[in-house]
């Protein structure tokens, strides 16, 4: 272990000096993104400084408690339930050795393919009072209404068990990621000295992992405080509806904006919070020495290992996948067309080119921060890459505002000294659409490559400094290619996302532009469940791919991200 | 930056401007549309074909459109804003986003009551949100008014969907209007205690419901009924098939009913093109379709209700005008919130 690493390392005053010069390009590039990402949050943020109006007092007197009660339930109780169903899978997939585990370790990505309001328009559909399963409850056992307890899907639990069910691939994904990351001489150790299987896993394999833990629940928290179609479909009263119903409802725009701006304040002070917790500790893992051999289990314990991991893929994709086929079978005669084509296309396209570019910016920036001396930088990379826990729609609003902004005064000034004018250059195009999309996603793509980025050792760089390179030579010759997985990483998950977003597309997106998602979404939010099922499969359907493609190159590379993020 | 690097940059620009000018100058309607696509691609399609003008729409829901128009300000591409409600027009109208229009087509066509006095909107659809009742379980008799919803005979009887829906948002503002702050808030909060279950989602959901025995009356439009009576999916048929339609306050105001409707933008490119589309849209062919596709009441009393409905009868709308929907939005969502209407 490195201990005492950073004493040697860090670079005293006239090496800084010279440093900082090397790095200058870098970082300038590295802050004139990072502005330019946090346009739209610090537009939502700016909010706060407005004053508050007559239906912000109405809110605060009556319905914000709510809100918040709400929110911090359903946050807790994903993290909960995508620990247990993350860590659980994850251990018994990186550790122990029974029937079907190399399949599991891949199947249990799969719910990752399912947008959360998706999940939840499916299971409303099967298990609501009137759907299939109840009725035929009722009709078996010759019921009526209020005979018999049935758990309300569309309820603050329900929503808590579709999000976890949805979400809880993060965390597995990330910790078992760690675990196979760890090295087996510490388990061997501790067995040596007489500790049991179970102690062994709390006492050290678990806390071990905590950043990976943590990193996963970081985007889940983040992932849940901003989901809108669940909440919305289950009739929740959380922030994110609250925020809709601030805007649509009592039609004040600045309170919503103001809301989603306590949202962020609340999203920082987790952030922090996580920051300060691990500051004191280091967390590097010996190399690997030798070959890892995998717990035996006995033929029950490895039977109900079998049936742990099928528990969330039944739940989070078969199940839900079936449900969908069928509706889609019946269905789909009428609903794919020339049109459907299309749909594909755009969806593909702009998650292509969304990819692309959070892919470059994360890998500017993550290095951006690593290369920099200046105390302010990490802390503005981190600013633009909240916007993973704003709403869509918020996110929207801050990109709409600035662009149409920038778009006016553009024109007005060549009126003025050309009397010509330019419209709107931005507004309405797949720029502005890509860009926010890249706002909103930019914490997934960052996480990715500065979890890798934060396994090559700093001494590397300093040798290679020692050595004259340049920063950019570090980079192109050393780092690239080190996190090379971790970039690829990032591009897989936010293509995935970008599939899945919905409400930043509907407010931006040009004329006659439709994804799979806006398609879905009309269809569903028309109760025409049936209708939405083949645009809803085809999203979780391109969402496999590279989810599978993500767990082969994980197994194959060994350099694996999120153990330290 | 020297002198003719500016030139450059300057030329460039202009070039951009130009460009971008021209494309939004040809002839074409923008329609921003808070109607799904479904419900509003095929007229403008049919328009496209009898008229040659092309029509590019996005869809959405009606204020981040709205908030859309607002930014884009001055070279906001729309031409024509349509919503499912008449309060989101009266707020857009509030912004200044939209002008008024003079067409003997369309004030010939459109009551009144359906559209703006100065002719900044005009109603393309009405949509009434009448009781429905369980045909074996509640007695029509027992049926009387909105108001009566909110007395304790219905306890535990009534579904109803969320208050963040506009539907229930109108209804609230339209007893507001009638009956004032403080009946409307006493008659919410006893409606919300005669709930059968915590509101959720859609109004079909609520007719199913009431056709599964969780609930015996429940409040929703009633295109609802006829889609689902329509459906090719025989659950939807046979659930439906057990509810009735009660229209209430017959003996004074009249139902509830709100309009879909259409306005033209204030800084439209093409408004002669824009109201060509208006008028198209409240043509007989196109309230028509309506009637239907969608099951709703046209907007014009010379065109016939489609078969379904006029099974369920002739009935008396409330006339009050619809831009007092709009104006008493808010204070109906705050009268929900203190109801603790979830």
């Amino acid at each position: 272990m490195n201990l005492g690493h950073d004493a040697l390392v860090r670079p005293g005053l006239g090496q800084r000096s010279w440093q900082q010069k090397s790095n200058l390009g870098w970082l300038f590039c590295t802050a004139c993104t990072t502005l330019l990402l946090s346009i739209p949050i610090i537009t939502v943020l700016y909010s706060i400084l407005l004053p508050r109006s007559e239906v912000w007092l109405h809110l605060r007197s009556t319905v914000l408690p709510d809100y918040i009660l709400n929110s911090f339930v359903l946050a807790a109780g994903v993290c909960l339930g995508t620990c247990l169903l993350g860590i659980t899978t994850a251990w018994l997939c990186s550790t122990c050795s029974f029937p079907g585990r190399r399949l599991f370790s891949w199947a249990l990505l799969l719910p990752l393919a399912f947008p959360p309001y998706i999940i939840a328009y499916t299971y409303t559909g099967m298990l609501d009072f009137a759907g299939p399963v109840q009725t035929s409850i009722r009709n078996f056992f010759g019921w009526e209404y209020g005979d018999y307890w049935f758990p309300e899907i569309r309820s603050i639990g329900g929503a808590i068990v579709m999000i976890s069910l949805v979400l809880y691939p993060y965390v597995y994904l990330l910790v078992r990621t760690a675990f196979s990351e760890q090295s087996a001489s510490l388990r061997e150790a501790s067995h040596t000295l007489g500790t049991g299987v179970y102690k062994t896993f709390f006492t050290i394999i678990l806390p071990l992992a905590r950043p990976a833990i943590v990193a996963g629940l970081t985007l889940v928290v983040m992932e849940t405080l901003a989901d809108y179609g669940t909440v919305h479909y289950f009739s929740v009263p959380t922030f994110t509806t609250g925020i809709f119903r601030t805007w649509f409802g009592l039609g004040d725009r600045i309170a919503a904006t103001q809301l989603a701006s306590i949202l962020l304040l609340c999203v920082f002070a987790v952030l922090l919070a996580e920051r300060y917790s691990r500051k004191t500790v280091r967390y590097q893992n010996p190399t690997k020495t030798q070959k890892f051999r995998y717990y035996p289990l006995s033929t029950t314990k490895a039977i109900l290992a079998t049936g742990i991991c099928c528990i969330p893929i039944f739940l989070g994709f078969i199940i839900p996948a079936f449900q969908l086929s069928i509706w889609a079978m019946h269905t789909a005669s009428e609903m794919i067309n020339m049109s459907f084509l299309v749909l594909i296309y755009n969806t593909v396209l702009l998650a292509v080119m969304v990819t692309m570019t959070v892919v470059i910016a994360a890998t500017l920036l993550a290095y951006g921060k690593r290369v920099s001396t200046h105390f302010s930088i990490p802390y503005a990379v981190n600013l633009s890459a909240t916007g993973y826990a704003v709403p869509g729609i918020i996110i929207a609003v801050g990109v709409l505002l600035p662009f149409a902004w920038l778009d006016n005064t553009l024109d007005t000034w060549l009126q003025q000294k050309f009397g010509i004018s330019s419209g709107l250059i931005l507004t309405g195009t797949l720029a502005s659409l890509v860009f926010a999309h890249v706002v909103r996603f930019m914490a997934i793509g960052l996480n990715s490559v500065d979890a890798s980025l934060a396994k090559i050792h700093r001494s590397i760089d300093d040798a290679a400094q020692l050595l004259g390179h340049k920063t950019f030579d570090r980079f192109a010759s050393i780092h690239l290619p080190m996190i090379r997985s971790g970039i690829f990483t990032a591009a897989l998950l936010v293509f995935v996302e970008v599939i899945k977003e919905l409400p930043a597309t509907l407010v931006l997106r040009p004329f006659d532009f439709n994804t799979l998602a806006v398609r879905t979404y009309e269809l569903a939010s028309d109760e025409r469940l049936a209708d939405a099922a083949c645009s809803a499969l085809l999203i979780v359907v391109i969402s496999i791919l590279p989810i599978l493609v993500l767990n082969r190159s994980i197994a194959q590379a060994g350099v694996l991200h999120g153990s330290q993020a | 930056m020297n002198i003719q690097c500016l030139h450059k940059l300057q030329l460039g620009l202009a070039l951009c401007a130009c460009l971008s000018g021209s494309l939004l100058n040809a002839a074409e309607v923008n329609v921003y549309s808070a109607r799904k696509e479904g419900l509003i691609k095929p007229l403008l399609q049919k328009f496209e074909e009898q008229t040659g003008t092309p029509v590019n729409l996005i869809t959405g829901k009606a204020d981040t459109l709205l908030q859309r128009i607002i930014s884009e300000g001055v070279h906001s591409p729309a031409d024509v804003l349509i919503t499912i409600d008449a309060g989101r027009l009266y707020r857009a109208q509030q912004a200044n986003v939209l002008q008024p229009i003079e067409s003997a087509v369309l004030t010939n066509s459109v009551p009144k009551q359906y559209r703006d006095p100065n002719g900044y909107w005009f109603g393309l659809s009405v949509r009434a949100r009448p009781i429905m009742y369980d045909l074996n379980r509640v007695r029509p008799e027992d049926l009387s008014t909105y108001e009566r919803l909110g007395h304790p005979v219905w306890q535990k009887k009534i579904c109803i969907r969320s208050s963040d829906n506009i539907y229930n948002q109108s209804l609230v503002a339209s007893m507001l209007a009638h009956l004032g702050k403080e009946s409307t808030l006493a008659w919410a909060k006893g409606l919300v205690d005669n709930f059968a279950r915590p509101p959720q989602g859609g109004d079909r959901d609520q007719i199913r419901a009431v056709a599964a025995g969780q609930c015996d009356v429940a409040v929703a439009n009633s295109y609802y009924l006829g889609k689902m009576l329509a459906s090719k999916d025989p659950a939807q048929r046979e659930a439906a098939e057990k509810v009735r339609i009660f229209w209430p306050n017959q003996e004074n105001r009249g139902v509830h009913v709100n309009i879909s409707g259409g306005a033209v933008t204030r800084f439209s490119k093409n408004k002669a093109h824009a109201i060509a589309l208006l008028e198209f849209l409240v043509s007989d062919a196109a309230q028509q379709w309506y009637a239907e596709t969608n099951f709703e009441y046209p907007v014009k009393p010379a065109i016939p209700a489609s078969e379904i409905l006029s099974t369920w009868g002739k009935f008396k709308a409330d006339s009050l005008n619809l831009h007092l929907l709009g104006e008493l939005n808010a204070k109906a969502v705050m009268i929900m919130d203190h109801a603790k209407w979830k």
